[in-house]
């Protein structure tokens, strides 16, 4: 064995150690907050503190809830709201950035589509609830498409505001390199409005969950399985409350945060993946 | 029709330089109860394998007079033509360089060079030499795959330059290019792009706001007046090729046509100002300073 292995290994070790302390810093700090929040939260439930004094304490919470964790019925439920996020959102970025980028590069198609558009738009997706449980044939289609809804227009918006806010030096340049149209969408329009599309998608991300959730509540989860855990995390807290199962309600709503975390986490790292241009910044 | 060889690859690029001529070319903006003539009754011609230099205040309307070049926009009224032929839109003929940087930031400095060829569906191992033998040349071999915002001001342009070039165009038109860069790598850049354009003899049209970086740079040198935009005096810089910075700043003729230069600026600014424009104002102050150091 040589000497100078151990050396560069020391070495390498080091510098490893240098990055990886700076990601037990940002781990140390997310654990602090979290603990710091539960305590405060135990704190003002025991000593009844306004507002929070009537909320069930961390500790009869995490009583509800470990018992839960190997209940299937409360998986099925995060399978459920999690099945109908993802097919919401799919088909909201399916259709809503091909669509925000026809309207972005075609002037008649924007004209004839926009007015119908905006009048959609401020339409809260619950207010589509009643509609589409009476116009959709099955309950479960009627919630996947008000939560499609939900990102849809956001996700058109800024697939739009991106296409459109491109620097039109970068199409003069384009086209007077004898670049086609063709071209210019798929490899100037394209990449430009990428950016666009992520923060669409996260944000719409975040709307699926607030809808999905309430589009539960109101329809009663619909599926198969009518028992408090197997109809999707919105219907698992309004079955919490229709049960006087406070610590339960918390439970929903904790693993719901805990879920739109997850799913937006994942749509920032796909993002950072697909524009390594902006990492340089 | 020249050629520049790089002995070392062995790459031959062939240049080919067309004339253009601008004739009694109008350009206006607005509707017809208020408009506003940019460019009126402008001729001038962008000589064969000449570096031609427009130069004029901010707001003159150099940059329109650049997109008419380019084809973005029809002139209202004349015509403008590149080797007698109409100019009816952009064409691969004619390369516009901007103020600031237009390299696409979502490419590698590589793939931008590549991106007419690429474009054009012209890609071969020809156009792949080529692109490294300009990529040397501008001397961003080892920056080929770094992303337009990890180069500096000085480098985006060069690797700009490179863009253009690779297409061969029979005229490039720069609009202000150097605009931004600290005055070192702008001085840096002036030589460089000198070198570039002694080596080639393509015809080059430049516009820009500084009288030095004009003056270095001409072969022509076209003073325009300000708005409505229109050719107001033609000077030949017959000041000795290949230049020196060092060398040009001493040049008593190169001196003495800068004089005969800012004077007509001067005088041109004076008239502006007396029509109340605000940027003839600040040009004025700016000039008579310049004219006492």
């Amino acid at each position: 064995m040589s000497a100078a292995a151990p050396a560069a290994a020391l070495a390498t070790g080091r510098t490893r150690g240098r990055e990886g302390s700076a990601l037990a810093r940002r781990v140390r700090r997310a654990v602090v907050s979290v603990v710091v929040f539960v305590l405060l939260w135990e704190l003002g439930s025991r000593l009844k503190w306004p507002w929070v004094g009537d909320a069930p304490p961390p500790s009869a919470v995490l009583k509800v809830w470990l018992p839960l964790l190997t209940d299937p019925g409360y998986w099925y439920s995060w399978y459920q709201s999690s099945r109908r996020v993802l097919t919401g959102f799919l088909f909201a970025q399916l259709i809503g950035i091909p669509l925000g980028l026809a309207m972005a590069t075609n002037r008649v198609f924007n004209d004839l589509t926009f007015p119908v558009f905006e009048v959609l738009r401020p339409i809260p997706p619950l207010a589509w609830v009643p509609a589409a449980i009476i116009f959709w044939p099955t309950q479960e289609s009627s919630i996947a498409f008000v939560t499609f809804l939900g990102a849809f227009f956001v996700v058109v918006i800024n697939v739009l505001g991106g296409a459109k806010s491109i620097d039109v030096r970068y199409f003069q340049s384009a086209y007077s390199m004898g670049a086609t149209k063709w071209d210019v969408f798929r490899r100037i329009i394209l990449p430009a409005t990428l950016p666009s599309i992520f923060v669409g998608a996260a944000v719409g991300m975040g709307i699926t969950w607030e809808v999905v959730v309430a589009a539960e509540m109101i329809s009663g989860g619909g599926g198969a399985i009518q028992s408090s855990a197997g109809g999707g995390l919105g219907f698992f807290i309004w079955n919490s409350y229709i049960g006087f199962s406070y610590p339960q309600i918390v439970v929903g709503m904790i693993s719901i945060g805990i879920a739109g975390y997850i799913s937006s986490s994942i749509i920032r790292a796909v993002g950072v993946v697909c524009t390594p241009w902006l990492r340089t910044r | 029709m020249s050629v520049v060889s790089d002995s070392r690859t062995g790459t031959r690029l062939r240049i080919k330089a067309s004339e253009m001529r601008v004739a009694e070319a109008s350009k206006s903006y607005g509707d017809a109860h208020f408009r506003t003539d940019v460019v009126k009754d402008c001729s001038f011609t962008i000589e064969r394998s000449k570096l031609t230099v427009m130069i004029g205040p901010s707001g003159c309307g150099k940059s329109t007079m650049i997109r008419l070049l380019a084809g973005f926009e029809a002139p209202s009224a004349g015509t403008i033509t590149i080797d007698d032929k109409k100019v009816t839109g952009p064409g691969l003929d004619r390369l516009v360089l901007f103020q600031e940087t237009a390299l696409y930031p979502w490419m590698t400095t590589y793939d931008n060079v590549l991106y007419g060829p690429r474009a054009r569906g012209a890609t071969n191992k020809e156009t792949l030499e080529l692109a490294e033998f300009l990529l040397n040349k501008v001397g961003l071999q080892a920056f080929r795959d770094k992303y337009p915002m990890q180069l500096s001001g000085g480098m985006q342009r060069r690797a700009e330059l490179a863009r253009a070039m690779i297409n061969n165009p029979h005229v490039m038109i720069l609009d202000e290019p150097f605009r931004g860069l600290d005055a070192m790598t702008k001085e840096l850049m002036w030589e460089y792009y000198s070198s570039l354009y002694e080596e080639n003899r393509r015809t080059n049209f430049f516009v820009t706001t500084d009288i030095d970086e004009a003056i270095f740079l001409a072969d022509r040198l076209l003073i325009m007046s300000n708005i409505p935009c229109r050719v107001r005096a033609v000077l030949e810089v017959d000041v000795p090729r290949p230049r020196k910075l060092a060398e040009v700043v001493e040049n008593d003729r190169a001196n003495q046509i800068k004089m005969e230069a800012l004077s007509i600026l001067h005088e041109e600014a004076m008239k502006s100002f007396s029509r109340g424009s605000k940027a003839a104002a600040d040009f004025v102050e700016a000039y008579s300073k310049r004219m006492k150091g």
